[in-house]
């Protein structure tokens, strides 16, 4: 009974509410052009997955997703590493980045298109720099949180500098780093979807939601939406619970 | 765990900041850029000066956090029934949570375009994108916590004759806020990111955003980087000591400690 319910319940939660959505659809009174069935923005979907153009602009956002993350991971795990060992680049390094941590990096957007003009390169600089401070401040609290008792004893043992940090540090503050990681990620796909759509960029999944609300193409909207969730979804259950499991797990620091 | 002030790291974090702003001003002044993208700090500071003399500067970032807060309260009144709902009934879960992790996934900030087009440009889009950004942290946030409230505490409270509104009152509702407190933290951030991401796209009449995006559209990074120094320096202000305040008066006053949150 439990069992059938668990997983009937959320099926029937959803019938529910795509016949609510064909109810206002049908006598809502709302254009269709506005308010398009599931039927039209299945069909939508299907031509557009079709005709190739939801697989390139996918890819191009993903590209830049994958390039932006890239470089806040760097500038992250990096930063963070050296303000959680050196007492001096933490205390010159923490003002500034607890005070550029809280702006949105999306306001940057119309900054950075007056600097380095619209396209690829300021997307991808925006989306690294935007989410590499969530990267900085995990890591950073993940060396911090490396019990002293572990390094103390490390350097009884008589670890040498380079030992220290390879097998001590970096594994003790790997969770840490890991959850910034994924933040870091999550935060840079959110960013990137608004990003693509101030900075003009050719194709990508923002530009396709953009460009389409021109034409009131509000089923390709939905459609996109729907794509952007699917991805959002594999981005965070697939790529970070798998990279967890093969590390932090395997060497017992968390509970799977 | 937290040292005290120590004015070796003061002077070290003063430092930094001035490398950045010398950094900046040898850029400013070295002339590979015109002067309207890289202004001086001399005059980053004037247009500041000037935003904050005619008011202008208040006014926008107050029809801002107006946003933020309206946007907040309507989450807020969504996330706690939600939320209670979710954790203390097994078919409530069964039936929302599938909902919640479709919707969750998508950046608020992709249905912008849909907003405008359904409810036209201004106010009410930019709130419903901060109330979408900022629901799904505080509906899990209540959630998680009333599911952490101790099952002894509350079966102890039920022997001893409280009823439900008691019971919610007295025991779930402390029991759950540090988690709560935790989210509304979260949430803060979400909205405050959506808030500008929403004026940025939306264009509203009023707004920080707002002032950014127009700033670009007449070449002026001066006004650009004043609104960005009062979108930190408000970020800031909400995070260090609005919430953290509101977390050691509530929660340490009654002797619960809140669970590290994200």
């Amino acid at each position: 009974m439990r069992r059938a319910l668990s997983f009937g319940l959320p099926l029937a939660t959803f019938a529910v509410i795509a016949a609510a959505w064909e109810a206002v659809v049908n006598y809502g009174g709302f254009p269709p052009k506005l308010v398009p069935g599931l039927g039209t923005i299945a069909e939508a979907f299907v031509r557009l997955a079709g005709n190739g153009i939801l697989l390139q602009a996918a890819l191009a956002t993903l590209y830049r997703l994958g390039a932006g993350f890239l470089i806040a991971a760097v500038i992250g795990v990096v930063v963070g590493i050296a303000m959680g060992r050196r007492q001096w680049v933490e205390d010159t390094l923490l003002p500034i980045v607890t005070f550029l941590y809280p702006i949105p990096g999306l306001a940057y957007a119309p900054l950075f298109v007056l600097w380095f003009g619209l396209g690829d390169f300021p997307t991808i600089l925006l989306v690294g720099v935007a989410s590499s401070f969530t990267v900085i401040i995990n890591t950073w609290k993940g060396v911090k949180a490396v019990k002293p008792i572990w390094l103390r004893a490390a350097e009884v043992m008589g670890a040498r500098d380079r030992d220290m940090f390879r097998r001590v540090v970096l594994p003790g503050a790997l969770p840490y780093i890991l959850i910034g990681l994924r933040l870091g990620l999550a935060q840079a796909w959110r960013i990137l979807i608004a990003v693509e759509m101030l900075m003009s960029v050719q194709r990508g999944l923002g530009w396709l939601i953009f460009g389409a609300q021109t034409f009131l193409n509000t089923d390709v909207m939905l459609a996109t939406i729907a794509v952007i969730g699917a991805i959002g979804m594999v981005l965070e259950r697939e790529v970070f619970a798998r990279i967890e499991r093969y590390t932090i797990v395997r060497w017992g620091m968390v509970a799977a | 765990m937290k040292r005290g002030f120590s004015w070796v790291a003061f002077a070290r974090g003063v430092a930094g900041v001035l490398a950045v702003v010398a950094i900046w001003q040898g850029f400013a002044l070295s002339g590979m850029f015109s002067t309207a993208m890289t202004p001086p700090i001399g005059s980053i500071g004037a247009t500041m000066w000037g935003m904050m003399a005619d008011g202008s500067l208040f006014i926008n970032a107050f029809a801002t956090l107006v946003r933020v807060f309206i946007g907040l309260a309507i989450s807020f009144s969504i996330a706690i029934p939600l939320g209670v709902l979710m954790a203390r009934y097994w078919v409530a879960e069964r039936i929302f949570m599938p909902v919640l992790s479709v919707l969750l996934p998508i950046p608020s900030l992709a249905w912008v375009p849909l907003f405008i087009l359904w409810l036209g440009i201004g106010d009410t889009a930019t709130i419903l994108v901060v109330v979408y950004a900022s629901a799904f942290p505080l509906v899990y946030a209540v959630w998680t916590g009333v599911r952490a409230v101790n099952p002894l505490w509350l079966r102890a409270a039920i022997v001893m004759g409280a009823d439900e509104a008691t019971l919610f009152r007295k025991v779930i509702w402390p029991g759950a806020l540090p988690y709560i407190i935790t989210g509304l933290r979260l949430a803060f951030g979400r909205a405050w990111i959506g808030v500008i991401g929403g004026e940025l796209l939306a264009s509203p009449k009023l707004g920080l955003g707002e002032i950014i995006f127009n700033a670009a559209e007449f070449l002026n990074a001066g006004i650009m980087l004043s609104t960005l120094i009062a979108i930190g320096v408000i970020g800031v202000f909400f995070e260090r000591f609005v919430f953290q305040t509101l977390e050691a008066v509530t929660v340490r006053r009654w002797g619960m400690v809140a669970g590290e949150g994200r």
